[in-house]
């Protein structure tokens, strides 16, 4: 086995493997140091001595045995109830079937609204995404040392104010799963769009959102949000090869070559979303998928956009919502009408209310407002993609007559 | 058990009138009597205005206190035990429904760590 492959066996198998740790023995910073030494040493072996039939398995009960040989050196260390929990437990636990829960039972744990959103979108990227603090510092844009002060103070948290490792009951889960949900699609989003830098998005992190949130779908297939939240991010992600040209620079949906879309993504968001369809449990991220679906039409159905923009805007009547809405309405009604909605609403500092307003006053032929709309909106991303094409939107205005 | 102190947050300034306060003070027997029917109860207390704290220090200093001045002040708590922090989230929601007022949560150090 090539390092590559322990590399990706690592991104595929590390979530689980921490989830069981933290599971086996109650302490966050010891499974991770379990589950990295065993990492470590499958890379000294593996590459020779081939790798064993179950690479997971193996490391997990390799990881289970450094934590078990740290525990009995260090006996002084309070893990007492971990020690307990690992030496008293199975001698052969049944981890095929144990791990998803686990896996599920640490992602509602790291997405805890006792901790800050930022905090929550860290720790999910690191324990069960396996990213590294300055991987998630870079992701996020702040300073290493800010990242992992960050992390540390959540795991502190955890052990001291026992935020508990468990789904929760029944009567909580609606509002905690939608917590989780807002973590994944956070991180999708981030990927998607950088906040600022010179590259429009992180492919790494919106491939980490839909593996989450892939597995989130496998561990709870009765929640049809969840499943929203897969298909909606796997027709936004399947665009991507569409979205820049050769050169790099931003093209709108309306110009872009379809065969560059990733048809096997959209094909299987298609199905998600006529499977949500069919179960007619509508909620926020199936809704924003069907109207992703929508666009993956030959030709896009507009009224059946907007009708789906109606129900959205029940669901959510913020102000963001409302704007996606008015684009749709452009189509219908025409811009007039769409921009009297877009001046309505209040949306301060928010780029993309300008760079729409701009469109929408190009395609009414007023130039000179169009071209201020599009220096305000450009002023207002940090993303530098997305700034020159709003530059170039404006350059490619009718030029004032006279 | 691990326990939890439950902070009353009380703006400073003035009392709600006569029947909501004979309505909050009925919540929060209702409330403790709860807390003792499961085993949760450690204590419990309301605290009069902060302008008749003192603060004294280690060179015998005294002064007028409170200690730190703010437009809220701590008006009451509890110590309560509670398995983990949900729990001890749920009956956090139970007091500021019961005060109208924002509870802080906050665990105690583990003694036996």
């Amino acid at each position: 086995m090539t390092p590559d492959e322990i590399a990706a066996v690592f991104r595929a198998e590390y979530g689980r493997a921490v989830a069981v740790l933290v599971r086996a023995l109650g302490d966050i910073d010891l499974a991770e140091d379990a589950v990295a030494e065993a990492f470590a040493t499958a890379l000294r072996r593996w590459p020779e001595g081939g790798a064993p039939p179950s690479p997971a398995g193996w490391i997990i009960t390799t990881a289970r045995n450094r934590a078990v040989d740290h525990l009995r050196r260090e006996s002084s260390r309070p893990h007492k109830h971990g020690e307990a929990a690992i030496l008293h437990g199975p001698a052969e636990p049944a981890e095929e079937g144990a791990v998803p829960d686990d896996r599920l039972r640490l992602l509602f744990t790291c997405c805890h609204p006792a901790l800050a959103p930022g905090a929550q979108v860290a720790l999910t990227l690191r324990l069960l995404g396996g990213l590294s603090t300055p991987e998630i510092a870079r992701a996020f844009l702040v300073p290493e040392a800010t990242m992992a002060q960050r992390i540390v103070r959540a795991k502190t948290k955890i052990r001291d104010a026992r935020i508990p490792y468990r789904v929760p009951h029944e009567s909580d889960l609606p509002e905690r799963l939608g917590g989780v949900l807002a973590v994944l699609y956070l991180v999708f989003n981030e990927g998607y769009v950088a906040t600022s830098g010179a590259e429009l998005g992180r492919p790494d992190l919106c491939a980490e959102a839909i593996r989450l949130a892939r597995a989130l779908v496998e561990l709870m297939p009765d929640e049809p949000e969840a499943a929203g939240l897969l298909a909606l991010m796997l027709l936004t992600e399947a665009r991507r090869p569409a979205r820049t040209d050769p050169d790099g620079a931003l093209v709108r949906l309306t110009d872009q070559d379809r065969s560059r879309w990733d048809a096997d993504r959209v094909a299987e968001g298609r199905d998600i979303v006529r499977a949500c369809l069919r179960r007619n449990r509508p909620g926020r991220y199936q809704l924003l998928a069907a109207i992703n679906a929508a666009h993956t039409d030959p030709v896009t159905d507009w009224p059946q956009v907007l009708a789906l923009y109606d129900r959205l805007v029940q669901l959510d009547p913020s102000p963001v919502v409302a704007l996606n809405r008015a684009v749709a309405v452009a189509e219908i009604d025409g811009p007039a009408a769409a921009l009297r909605l877009v001046d309505s609403l209040h949306l301060p500092g928010y780029y993309l209310q300008h760079a729409i307003r701009a469109d929408l006053l190009d395609r009414l032929g007023r130039a000179a407002e169009a071209r201020d709309a599009f220096d305000t909106a450009a002023g207002l991303t940090r993303n530098q993609r997305e700034s020159a094409y709003l530059a170039a939107r404006r350059d490619a205005l009718t030029p004032p007559s006279g | 058990m691990p326990q939890y102190l439950l902070s009353i947050y009380q703006p400073d300034g003035g009392v709600p009138d006569a029947a909501t306060m004979a309505r909050i003070r009925a919540d929060l027997d209702r409330l403790n009597e709860q807390l003792r029917e499961t085993g949760s109860w450690v204590f419990t207390g309301g605290l009069t205005a902060p302008g008749s704290a003192t603060v004294v220090r280690a060179d015998g200093m005294v002064t007028d206190g409170p200690y730190v001045e703010g437009k809220e002040y701590v008006g009451g708590i509890w110590v309560i035990t509670a398995p983990d922090l949900d729990a001890a989230l749920a009956w956090g929601r139970k007091a500021a429904t019961a005060t109208t007022l924002p509870i802080e949560i906050r665990p105690f150090q583990d003694v036996a760590r």
